[in-house]
């Protein structure tokens, strides 16, 4: 296995070619859900602040894929090294992946007795020990990042759908993640608190933050993605930049996909 | 309706903010709202009125108004009356307060008690009130409670030594009610975590330990700690009667907790486990800072309707000797200078409970609004 950089500091260091530059891998992955066979012969290779869009159809198991990543599931076959760690049982290497690795719900998973800063200082002060003053302040920079500072003293349940969301992606930059996962993060919310959260997204694929983002918001995929890949019955059926992919899609699959969802 | 012909007409978006109908609010809305709605809901009233007039003003006249507070006997207590037996004789309850707190603990050493009891107060008020200044320095002393309130009750180093059989009444209900309260509830949530623990041979035990303290009667374990456990310890080992009932009761009412708090754990949404799992918090603090915190509060009606349980459930000591206070109202009620005054001593210890127990559920109640951070009404 390569040693990488392990140093919370030394975030995205510098532009060096090599085993460091891939931050996830997968290869020959396989899931089952008892007998039921989600995820086949899964391969892909995220760069360092590469931002990549999964879809598919529902049931293709582009959600279980990522959650195969912080090993939220676990993955039967095959091999997943995420910034150089490989997920086994082992429960301290997950634990560590965990806390690099941050990850958006699309139901928000908000802790409702906490409020949305101490939401966002838990992890930090009883994962990464960090003083309580520390927390607090770097929470708050985060929330003025998703522009809802203000909200930082009420509960979840005082917030609307897209104010949660934003609280949530706040809640998992406090870590400082390398890599963020988002599966749906924009599915649940109405219409015009859509909008709010994708910019906060943007604005986070802008930073250089490596992102794997389950959506089916194309706007977003062709605005910041620099891949998107295209699922179907647990397989990846293709990858492509945005451009070709919506212009050129390969498979008949895809074709038939694209059609239903941006024809409604 | 005929009022909206003559009302005021106004431009649209220039409604102005009116007061409502005289009828909705202030005291007569309420009267009108609440009982006078509906035919039924007026006879209702009526009904309830008539009730509460023939059954209060009596009620007030045996228990105050005519009841005597100063006698030597059942028969003084009669002939100072108009009619004998018209009202309550509480001088023999007054006669034997004493007996009633403190069971047959020594007199000259029932200073122990009342200092445990101030003791107690202190204890419990950093648990149940979270403003109080300096809270978590208080839990040291909290900690050390049921050790000092050991010492003092039982004696020992320095104390005249007190046999547990001498203690009784509401004393004995307290320490058995604030023992079994204090220790079930970790042990239940600890064995409502082994019940939904991954861990098969923890969770076999668990549930092989609940279903089994849960499927015999309080009282059936009760005379197993009586009799029985003798049995099972190496001879020659006295073990206090007292002290075994505590655990009985304590493990009994473990068992109700940790599947109150079993409940609750299964209304927390997966998610929340997920998240708190995504933040890379380990087992123990996902299960202290996320989980428990809303399962316990979803919790608090059951484990509450527990507590109370358990603290009338005292009163089954009785049957293996010990003097609860019903043990010595009976007692007292075989004196022939007395005998006959079953109301009121019946009733002295019902009102007792009844403050125990209202108190609790009051707290209960206090606390669920108090944690209560959602958008909705309670």
């Amino acid at each position: 296995m390569a040693t990488v950089d392990r140093t919370v500091g030394g975030r995205r260091p510098g532009s060096t070619m090599g085993a460091s530059e891939i931050s996830i891998s997968i290869h020959g992955m396989h899931k089952w859900f008892g007998q039921f066979h989600v995820l086949k012969d899964v391969n892909l290779e995220v760069k360092r602040g590469e931002r990549i869009v999964i879809c598919g159809p529902s049931g293709s198991g582009k959600s279980t894929l990522i959650r195969c990543i912080n090993r939220l599931e676990e993955h039967q076959q095959g091999s997943i090294v995420v910034d150089g760690t490989k997920l086994t049982n082992d429960l301290k290497n997950i634990e560590i992946i965990r806390s690099e690795v941050g990850m958006v719900f699309q139901h928000f998973n908000l802790f409702p007795h906490l409020t949305a800063l101490e939401n966002c200082t838990l992890a930090p002060i009883w994962v990464r020990k960090m003083p309580k003053a520390e927390a607090e302040e770097a929470a708050m920079r985060y929330l003025e990042r998703v522009r809802i500072p203000e909200q930082a003293g009420k509960y979840p349940g005082q917030l609307s759908g897209g104010q949660q969301q934003r609280v949530a992606i706040a809640r998992s930059l406090c870590m400082n993640p390398r890599i963020m996962l988002f599966d749906e993060p924009t599915s649940a919310l109405d219409p015009e608190m859509i909008k709010e959260v994708l910019e906060v997204m943007v604005e986070l694929a802008e930073s250089g933050m490596t992102m794997l983002v389950v959506t089916h918001e194309m706007g977003f995929a062709t605005a910041v993605s620099d891949r998107v890949i295209f699922m179907d019955a647990g397989e990846i059926i293709e990858e492509n930049s945005p451009e070709e992919f919506f212009k050129n899609p390969r498979h008949e699959r895809t074709k038939l996909f694209l059609s239903q969802i941006l024809s409604h | 309706m005929t009022e909206s012909a003559t009302a005021p007409r106004y431009a649209p978006g220039t409604h102005p903010d009116l007061p409502p109908p005289r009828r909705t609010t202030g005291v007569a809305g309420w009267m009108y709202k609440n009982l006078f709605s509906s035919p039924l809901n007026i006879a209702l009233t009526v009904i309830g009125a008539f009730v509460l007039y023939s059954i209060v003003p009596p009620m007030l006249e045996w228990a105050f108004l005519k009841s005597i507070w100063t006698a030597e006997s059942r028969v003084e207590c009669w002939d100072k009356m108009e009619v004998p037996e018209e009202a309550a004789c509480w001088a023999f309850i007054k006669g034997r307060l004493n007996i009633f707190i403190y069971g047959f603990y020594p007199e000259a050493e029932r200073w122990r008690v009342n200092v445990s009891f101030v003791l107690l107060i202190f204890a419990v008020l950093p648990v149940l009130y979270d403003r109080l200044p300096q809270r978590k320095r208080w839990f040291w002393y909290v900690a050390a409670f049921p050790f000092l309130a050991g010492w003092l009750l039982v004696g020992g180093f320095g104390l005249t030594p007190v046999d547990t059989d001498q203690f009784g009444g509401f004393m004995l209900t307290l320490i058995i009610g604030v023992t079994g309260i204090s220790f079930s509830l970790p042990i239940g949530i600890a064995l409502a975590l082994g019940r939904t623990s991954d861990l098969p041979a923890l969770r076999i035990l668990c549930v092989l330990f609940i279903e089994f303290i849960r499927g015999v009667p309080l009282i059936a374990l009760l005379f197993v700690a009586s009799t029985m456990l003798n049995y099972f310890l190496p001879p020659g080992t006295t073990f206090d009667l007292l002290m075994r009932v505590l655990i009985m009761v304590t493990l009994f009412s473990a068992a109700y907790i940790a599947e109150v708090v079993r409940g609750g754990l299964q209304g927390i949404p997966k998610g929340q486990v997920e998240a708190a799992d995504s933040l890379g918090l380990p087992y123990w603090k996902a299960q202290r800072l996320i989980v428990l915190p809303q399962a316990l509060k979803i919790s608090i009606p059951g484990i509450v309707n527990t507590f109370i349980g358990l603290y009338k459930d005292t009163t089954l000591v009785l049957i293996i000797g010990m003097l609860d206070p019903l043990g010595i109202g009976n007692a007292s009620l075989a004196d022939a200078v007395w005998a006959g005054l079953a109301r009121e001593v019946y009733l002295f210890i019902a009102v007792f409970f009844f403050l125990c127990c209202f108190g609790m559920s009051r707290y209960s109640l206090y606390l669920e609004r108090k944690l209560h951070t959602g958008h909705e009404e309670i």
